[in-house]
């Protein structure tokens, strides 16, 4: 195989990057008594923001030349937990011992001398620079840091092989596409030859040749003694890749175990801590009648090519497939973001051209975007609850140009009921808010537009379990009342249990539609992947 | 701060990228041809007599807009450099004279006061918490006055046998000027822009949120460009005197917003991350050279700063081109 | 109460305090009412440019066209009245709204700049300023601007009502109404809304580039109307008026409070901050301190507040 033949004429000659070795050998004195079987150990870490505890006394152990997995929920504390490991956090308790030293903590620098590297969820590329130089950022020698461009060309060039990307080293990342930019930042953390590898949801946007190779590689990293931590949604991928599982839940660590000794159900319950049946809402009857919106041939600049579909008055539709394959676009273009878009969209009946945000959301239309990014998207941070919820309909609250401030407070104190939003005042800033309580001030601003026809981008995402069931119940209440839905996730199970019809998209166009029963997480794997007959198993044959 | 591109709801991929190094290509291919239709009208034709004064007038603002291109990529401004430029000249003009020990010493304190001048401006940015526009726009006041407690009146002395040196031509046909500014640039930021550092400061003008995840020392780069940003600035000064032989306190001003311009045209973005020194260098040339074009072509002289302002705006809109045909408008907004 | 004692208003009115304190040290007549009044009256000048200058900075841009829109806008006010054959009464009329107007076409040509072309502001305004320059330049011939200030440009500028100057009226009243409008109106939170994140007000439906063009429509017209007042004052327009205009502005904004980067912004902690900028240079002024020496305070000044507001800032993360 390509992969074998590569490392063993880098162990030949030098040991290559994709070696175990870590890069370095010297970091801090040897922590007392330390159980050296084990390459992480993390004691009672707490960590809090304001009011909202992201990691709860957490303890745990990673042994050496293991998988791990890490599940939860969004809000669970996963993401908290990489950032301190990482050094990006500084916890306010607890101590993190690396391969029997006291790990520095807070600091990226120390983490990464520990040898701690992260495959990042949101990339932590540098979108002006090449990949070369994104993979090598830190690297150099000496108390200077001096690299040479050619050889850093070359390393990388070898390491993009390995993972099968054809991304050029000179390429400049701001002009790669998601999955391109996923492979990257796996490079970059492989070059670094670390102890703990740490993957946070690495894969939302890879094929699946993609993901084997990966997959083989890092077997091949666990052999060597490496740790992997790996984070993700996907069952399947943990089933067949980790050998340990830790579910965390509400910030604090619930449980570890050997893959494969607790059911799925079991696990589910674990990361939720109730039945499944509990999260979603009862799915009402299809309804029937003529579509709100209607999309025909949809296309726009290659990264949507003629996307059909149509969504009616009280449906909720999914769209699913792997990340950056047009769904994003496709809401964008609905809601007026981009130019140049062709093809015919009908509402009520009537054809639109949507040209802004400003007119979507006007009465006539009535089209609401919930954006992905909340932080910087979806709110301003730095201003109070009450400016941020009637941001979109302050043209409502407006006598002559100036606002009714009696009728702002209505609205707002009505908003912050209706959606349970839990704050000190509606002056406060919403960057004193939790992740969820933030993202329903991003969701009831829209609401207060009324809208019929309501996009949401991966709107859960970072979200505690409880104010994820809360948001589903309250997405089915809206459609109930006659709203069409449309929702992107990259959750099997949000599109499996909460969706009346899914559509998977794959290269800018919707492949398959699953309506009803069909909708199950083996159906929208396969169609993600654009795979035709069965999976073959995952496991690589080497 | 922000997410990167790569993330968010524009998370989309630019298009099939064009020439990526337009940026650099732009300046140096506009410099070209400026410089032909110059040499053509100039009624002496293409002499070194002709080229080393063009070379010369443009060296100054070469230097200064280098500093100012340090300052840029990481994503601030310094408003403070043409007021660093005129402290270097009024020093310069009181301590580059005299025996060669002097003038040898006067060099070394004059880019050293630079360098130091630089340093303030990035404790005061790094460990003050202020935004680098504001603080050098104080900064710049106070290195003005001191310019001016130097040389109240412009006037002074300076070493001409070093001055012959620097401001004809060496091998009797390049400008020596040329060969020290490339020189400054390639010893100084040569080595560095093969270090973590030289490369962290284009990480944080960026995406410096990344680049603290990746390891990187935000302070350092951001103190390193404007120490860099001092240096450069007195090279200009240092390089002013010895081109007048005198010094002048009150040169600053102009500088500072001439060294922006050239900034921009030479293809760096005001918001950092992206350009290249040689593309700056090729900017400040670019602003030079229209204004000795305009001179030859015997524009009325009352018409040439509006020429002079016009060549700007139609400099910068050029960008604007990619904007406004963006497909996705979200793109335009950061 | 600490949280009052910490806030850039209560600190930019200790500093106001202080500097009378040394003014009067220096010259007991410093605190005289006639002083303080004319000291008033030139800082109404700056104040008004001012305003203008804080909804920009506010909206997370820059308006380097200062100085010479104030310096057209006065040129063209003046051109008004002084020009020969005709009822001088009439033109004279005109003479404000003709300024007003250009300020307002400048603002325009910025914010297509800024909003549309998506030049960045610091290098667009600077090169209109340029432009502006160029076409005076070139219009006036180099020579001084032949006119004279309307007398409604007079009256403004000079005269009294109340024993105030009604240029400070005229500033206190812009202020005002900026005021007003930045907290209660849609055009204010649209404001403060874009300078908070561009992105995310564009997403919630925001007009973006018509309020950014209105902005700087609203910035180049206080611009025009300080340099008519301005020009009121003198009696006629010149060609450098406006220079010494651009950098005390932003001074004066920053010593108030707002912060460079924009998304939120203080009014009074202009106005205090424009009163401050004024006293001191005036202090230096009469202390007959020679103009480095006045440069090297100032700055230390302005440094001195921005490391105190910086500190501030990192504490209350």
């Amino acid at each position: 195989m390509i992969v074998n033949s590569s490392l063993a004429s880098h162990q030949a000659a030098d040991p290559g990057p994709l070696s175990a070795k870590p890069a370095t050998t010297s970091f801090g004195s040897l922590h007392e008594g330390a159980d050296i079987s084990e390459l992480v150990v993390l004691t009672e870490v707490s960590k809090s923001y304001g009011g909202a505890t992201a990691l709860d006394s957490v303890s745990l152990r990673v042994r050496h030349a293991s998988i791990h997995a890490i599940l939860g929920e969004n809000g669970a504390g996963k993401s908290t937990l990489i950032k301190v490991l990482t050094g990006v956090v500084k916890p306010d308790m607890g101590t993190v011992v690396v391969n029997g030293s006291q790990l520095t903590l807070g600091s990226p620098r120390a983490a990464a001398e520990a040898g701690v590297a992260c495959v990042f969820q949101e990339l932590s590329l540098i979108p002006d620079l090449s990949v070369a130089d994104n993979i090598f950022i830190a690297n150099g020698k000496g108390p200077f840091g001096v690299f040479s461009r050619r050889k850093e060309r070359q390393a990388a060039l070898v390491l993009l092989r390995e993972l099968g990307s054809t991304v050029k080293p000179t390429d400049t990342v701001r002009s790669l596409s998601l999955a391109d930019a996923q492979l990257v930042e796996i490079a970059k953390a492989l070059a670094k030859r670390p102890r703990l590898l740490i993957l946070d949801e690495a894969t939302s946007a890879l094929g699946e040749k993609q993901v084997a190779r990966l997959f083989d590689i890092l077997r091949r990293l666990r052999s060597e003694g490496v740790s992997i931590l790996y984070i993700s949604h996907r069952m399947h991928e943990v089933e067949s890749l980790c050998d340990t599982c830790s579910v965390f839940r509400n910030g604090a660590h619930v449980a570890t175990f050997p893959q494969g000794s607790r059911s799925p159900g079991e696990v589910v319950e674990l990361m939720l801590g109730r039945a499944v049946t509990q999260v979603y809402p009862t799915k009402p009857p299809r309804p029937e009648g003529p579509p709100l919106l209607q999309v025909e041939n949809l296309s726009w600049d290659g990264r949507i090519n003629r996307v059909n579909f149509s969504v009616r008055p009280g449906e909720i539709y999914g769209m699913g497939g792997l990340e950056g394959h047009g769904q994003q676009e496709t809401m964008l273009a609905l809601f007026g973001v981009l130019r140049h878009v062709s093809g015919r969209v009908t509402f009520d009946g009537r054809p639109i051209n949507v040209t802004s945000p400003g007119q979507a959301k006007r009465r006539s239309l009535g089209i609401a975007l919930v954006p992905e990014d909340r932080k910087t998207e979806g709110l301003h941070l730095n201003l109070s609850i009450a400016h941020n919820l009637t941001l979109s309909v302050l043209n409502r609250l407006v006598r002559f140009g100036i606002i009714d401030t009696g009728r702002q407070k209505r609205l707002v104190d009505d908003l912050m009921k209706r959606l349970q939003i839990k704050a000190s005042s509606p002056k406060a800033a919403a960057s004193s808010l939790s992740g969820g309580n933030q993202q329903k001030i991003v969701l009831a601003k829209w609401l207060a537009c009324e809208p019929r026809l309501i996009l949401l981008c991966d709107t859960t995402r970072g979200i505690d379990v409880g104010t994820k069931a809360e948001i589903y119940v309250l997405l089915r209440k809206l459609a109930s009342e006659g709203a069409a839905i449309v929702m992107h996730t990259t959750d099997y199970d949000e599109l499996v249990g909460l969706c009346d019809r899914v559509g998977i998209f794959y290269g800018g166009t919707i492949v398959l539609e699953l309506v009803g029963d069909e909708i199950s997480e083996r159906n929208i794997m396969r169609a993600s992947f654009a795979i035709k007959e069965p999976p073959a198993a995952s496991e690589s044959a080497a | 701060m922000a997410s990167s591109e790569t993330s968010g709801t524009g998370r989309v991929a630019s298009f099939a990228p064009r020439l990526q190094n337009w940026r650099l290509a732009l300046p140096i291919v506009l410099l070209a041809v400026l410089f032909l239709v110059m040499v053509h009208i100039h009624p002496r034709g293409f002499a070194v007599a002709s080229m080393t004064p063009w070379a010369n007038q443009a060296v100054t603002l070469a230097f200064v807009a280098v500093g100012q291109f340090f300052v840029v990529v990481t994503g601030g401004l310094d408003l403070s450099i043409g007021a660093m430029l005129a402290l270097s000249n009024s020093l310069a003009s009181t301590l580059v004279s005299g025996t060669p020990a002097e003038v040898a010493f006067g060099i070394v304190i004059v880019l050293a006061v630079g360098a130091l001048c630089g340093a303030i401006n990035g404790v005061a940015v790094v460990f003050g918490n202020i935004q680098s526009i504001v603080a050098t726009l104080a900064t710049g006041a106070i290195y003005t006055g001191l310019a001016l407690i130097v040389r109240p009146t412009p006037g002074g002395e300076i070493d001409e046998k070093i001055s012959d040196l620097l401001t004809y031509e060496t091998g009797g046909f390049f400008p020596t000027s040329l060969i020290l500014l490339f020189a400054a640039v390639y010893i100084v930021w040569g080595p560095l822009s093969r270090t973590v550092l030289g490369r962290s400061m284009y990480a944080i003008g960026s995406n410096e949120s990344a680049a603290f995840m990746s390891g990187l020392h935000p302070w350092r780069a951001r103190l390193l460009a404007h120490v860099l940003a001092g240096f450069f600035a007195s090279c200009g000064g240092l390089f002013l005197a010895f081109q007048t032989l005198s010094g002048d306190a009150s040169v600053g001003f102009s500088y500072t917003l001439n060294s922006i311009a050239a900034v921009v045209i030479g293809g760096a973005s005001l918001a950092g991350g992206v350009g290249t020194v040689i593309g700056v260098i090729a900017g400040a040339y670019l602003l030079r050279t229209i204004s000795t074009i305009m001179i030859f072509t015997g524009l009325p002289p009352m018409a040439q700063p509006l020429f002079e302002g016009l060549v700007l705006i139609a400099a910068v809109s050029v960008g604007a081109i990619d904007m406004i045909t963006s497909r996705n408008k979200l793109k335009m907004l950061r | 109460m600490a949280q009052i004692l910490r806030s850039p208003t209560t600190i930019v009115g200790l500093m106001i305090i202080a500097i009378l304190l040394v003014g009067a040290s220096v010259f007991p007549a410093f605190l005289s009412a006639g002083y303080l009044l004319q000291q008033l009256q030139i800082a109404a000048f700056l104040g008004i440019v001012a305003v203008g200058a804080l909804v920009v900075i506010m909206i997370g841009h820059i308006d380097l066209s200062i100085p010479w829109t104030m310096t057209s806008a006065a040129i063209a006010a003046t051109s008004v009245v002084g020009a020969r054959g005709g009822h001088v009464e009439t033109a004279a009329a005109f003479a404000i709204p003709i300024g007003l107007g250009m300020g307002a076409i400048i603002g325009l040509v910025n914010g297509i700049g800024v909003a549309i072309l998506r030049v960045p502001a610091m290098i667009w305004t600077l090169g209109i300023n340029a432009v502006i320059l160029g076409l005076s330049i070139f219009v006036t011939g180099g020579f001084a601007p032949a006119g004279a200030a309307s007398p409604l440009m007079r009256t403004l500028a000079v005269g009294r009502t109340f024993g105030l100057s009604n240029a400070v009226f005229v500033w206190i009243g812009v202020s005002a109404i900026a005021a007003f409008l930045l907290r209660r109106s849609y055009v204010g939170r649209a404001v403060i809304s874009i300078g908070n994140g561009e992105r995310a007000a564009y997403l919630a439906g925001v007009g973006t580039q018509g309020i950014i063009i209105l902005v700087f429509v609203f910035a180049g017209m206080c611009s025009a109307l300080g340099g008519m007042l301005l020009a009121g004052y003198s009696n006629q327009a010149y060609q450098t008026m406006g220079d010494p205009y651009l950098l005390p502005a932003v001074a004066a904004i920053v010593i108030g409070g707002t912060s460079i980067q924009g998304g939120s912004g203080s009014v009074i902690g202009m106005v205090l901050g424009v009163i401050f900028v004024t006293l001191l240079t005036s202090v230096l002024s009469v202390m007959q301190m020679p103009d480095p020496h006045r440069q090297i305070i100032y700055g230390f000044v302005v440094l001195i507040t921005l490391l105190i507001y910086g500190r501030m800032r990192r504490e209350a993360v």
